[in-house]
């Protein structure tokens, strides 16, 4: 099975909301400096989910990531947990883009790429949180999807979909070529192993920009964008916290009931 | 092409009844096609939809269009697109709207590449601009940390999924009239390319948790499945639900069904109590709606503190188990 992993950079979403900051100019996050972007989590588990297969059946993995200042410490992360090819999608044009023009950017890579029989995304980035770019590069290249896995497996050829739905999941067969966005119920992703970091410091990695794949500036970054921001803003949260006293953690818990109850909540 | 015109909202339809998700698209479909002056209709796509046509005029629809067919039965992207794309094709609306849930995240997007349109997914807050007469989208962004307000103003129809129980359904009205249309689906089967083989419903042990009107959930901090227990026992007492973050379901000390937050469910009880976990703006996502917060952590700095009503800074081990005692207590008392 030849695997492509769709994989995004981005602001780590474990770091605190205290420490979140944006331009609201620019409408855009600004990048802590103290602390390193990540790969989006649900990639991660993309990434796991591609090498679960390889590990039983073989094949090839290319990750595939789109974005600007890309850390390469960062995006690399897949090719140390066992993937074997990286291609950047890097250029200024990409800029401003939307999920409509990123999954154009991706799907327009892929054909170059060429063979592969699946696509995994992640379900949905930890930056935008709008989960369309794997669909959108299922219909852009004209192939079946499903969406979101916690579970992939081949049996006979086909792929063996445990599709996560509200109450339960749903086994969902579909032949290759398709897409399959994957959610953390897979898992957790598994740790670079030491050998892995060291081959992959040393891997080459491609590097396509606009021009190489045949963009035209009126399909990427923001001219080829579907959506508009008007706004971005930081919530205020109003909610102010009653700690309750106490001496021991056995008074503190006594006390919150108490808390409750003098509040009508118990 | 015809002008585009009319609001409509893709409902969902769990045997022959309309889900709760439903009537929260009718109820702001209702306010924005008034606001436009313009009618409201209700796509609703199944095998069986009974009475749900009917229901969606009582809840608000001027028009439902019932797509009946046995092949429908199961949700599957091909199928569901494809008839989706026919109807948005044959209506022409300027708006349709769809519900944030396992199939709204699915099709909508598909549905909006197939389309050429643009889609918000996930929205909070949804209006109509008096000047440019848009739809105004406000969604959330980086887990809850900052929100985004968006419009799509070059193609139609605009397209946005709505956070479940961000909206208010209207009141049943039974006064209300409308009209049913059938569409036939006119599906080829060989179209579709996924089978769904097997459906595995989790079961549900007491109150469900979207239901429930207090929900307790642990977090990391809970060490494993025997914490847990605890956190039964305190639901128990007080009549509600256990739910968690991610990383308990992903390390299997819950069911995956019980993860609370922006891909998992969205709660909105009166009392919610978080116990041994930090409140990432993922878990926040889920719980935003809920009236009173409250939260047991060792780490004072913890991010639960910033959106709770009530903490207390303690291990969870020894600060629980006299809680649920007092608890006991004044419930007896």
């Amino acid at each position: 099975m030849n695997i492509i992993v769709c994989v995004k950079q981005v602001l780590d979403p474990e770091l605190p909301p205290s420490a979140f900051k944006i331009d609201p100019e620019a409408k855009k996050a600004i990048p802590p400096r103290d602390r390193a972007p990540v790969i989006s989590p649900f990639d991660e588990n993309a990434v796991e989910a591609a090498l679960r297969i390889k590990d039983v059946h073989g094949g090839q993995i290319t990750t595939l990531c789109l974005g600007q200042d890309l850390d390469m410490a960062v995006v690399k992360k897949p090719l140390s947990m066992g993937a074997d090819e990286l291609v950047l999608l890097q250029d200024n044009a990409f800029e401003g883009g939307d999920s409509f023009a990123t999954a154009y950017a991706l799907a327009t890579a892929i054909k170059k790429i060429g063979e592969f029989d699946l696509i995994f995304c992640g379900r949905q980035a930890a930056d935008w949180d709008a989960g369309q770019v794997g669909s959108g590069i299922a219909e852009l290249l004209g192939i079946p999807s499903v969406s979101p896995a916690q579970k992939i497996e081949i049996k006979d050829g086909k792929v063996v979909v445990e599709r996560v739905v509200a109450d339960g999941y749903e086994v969902v067969e579909v032949s290759p070529p398709a897409l399959i966005t994957v959610s953390n119920e897979l898992g957790e992703p598994r740790y670079p192993t030491m050998k892995g970091i060291m081959a992959a410091k040393k891997k080459t990695v491609t590097v396509w920009t606009a021009q190489d794949l045949g963009l035209d500036q009126s399909m990427i970054g923001a001219s080829a964008a579907k959506s508009k921001m008007l706004k971005l803003f930081v919530p205020v949260r109003e909610a102010k916290c009653e700690f309750v006293a106490g001496e021991t953690a056995e008074e503190f818990g006594a006390n919150l009931a108490l808390k409750l109850r003098e509040a009508k909540l118990l | 092409m015809a002008e585009n015109k009319g609001v409509l909202i893709y409902g969902e339809v769990t045997e022959g009844k309309l889900d709760s998700i439903s009537l929260e698209l009718l109820g702001i479909g209702r306010k924005l096609a008034d606001d436009l002056g313009q009618e409201l209709g209700a796509v609703l796509l199944g095998s069986g939809i009974g009475d749900a046509a009917k229901e969606a005029i009582l809840f608000g629809a001027d028009k439902v269009y019932a797509v009946d067919d046995p092949v429908l039965k199961d949700y599957q992207t091909d199928s569901y697109t494809a008839v989706m794309e026919k109807v948005c094709k044959q209506l022409s609306p300027d708006i349709l709207l769809l519900g944030q849930t396992a199939i709204g995240r699915d099709l909508a997007p598909r549905l909006a590449f197939r389309l050429g349109t643009g889609v918000t997914m996930d929205c909070i807050e949804l209006a109509i601009d008096p000047q440019t007469k848009l739809m105004v989208q406000t969604k959330p962004v980086y887990g809850g940390n900052a929100v985004a307000v968006l419009v799509c103003e070059q193609t139609k129809p605009q397209i946005a999924t709505i956070r479940v129980k961000a909206m208010e359904p209207l009141a049943r009205d039974d006064s209300r009239t409308g009209e049913v249309i059938s569409i036939p689906a006119e599906l080829d089967p060989a179209a579709i390319r996924t089978k769904v083989v097997d459906k595995v419903k989790e079961e549900v042990v007491g109150i469900k948790l979207e239901d429930a009107k207090v929900v307790v959930c642990g977090g990391r901090g809970i060490g494993g499945v025997e914490g847990f227990s605890q956190l039964e026992e305190l639901a128990k007492l007080l009549g509600g639900a256990v739910g968690a973050t991610r990383p308990p379901c992903d390390s299997g000390w819950v069911a995956a069904h019980l993860q609370v937050g922006l891909t998992g469910k969205i709660v909105t009880p009166d009392v919610y109590i978080g116990i041994g976990l930090s409140g990432s703006s993922q878990h926040i996502a889920g719980i935003s709606g809920a009236k009173n917060i409250i939260a047991i952590n060792r780490d004072p700095e913890a991010n639960i503190f910033k959106v709770a009503h009530y903490g207390a800074v303690g291990d969870y081990k020894k600060v629980l188990p006299s809680f649920i005692q007092k608890c006991k207590e004044l419930l007896s008392g």
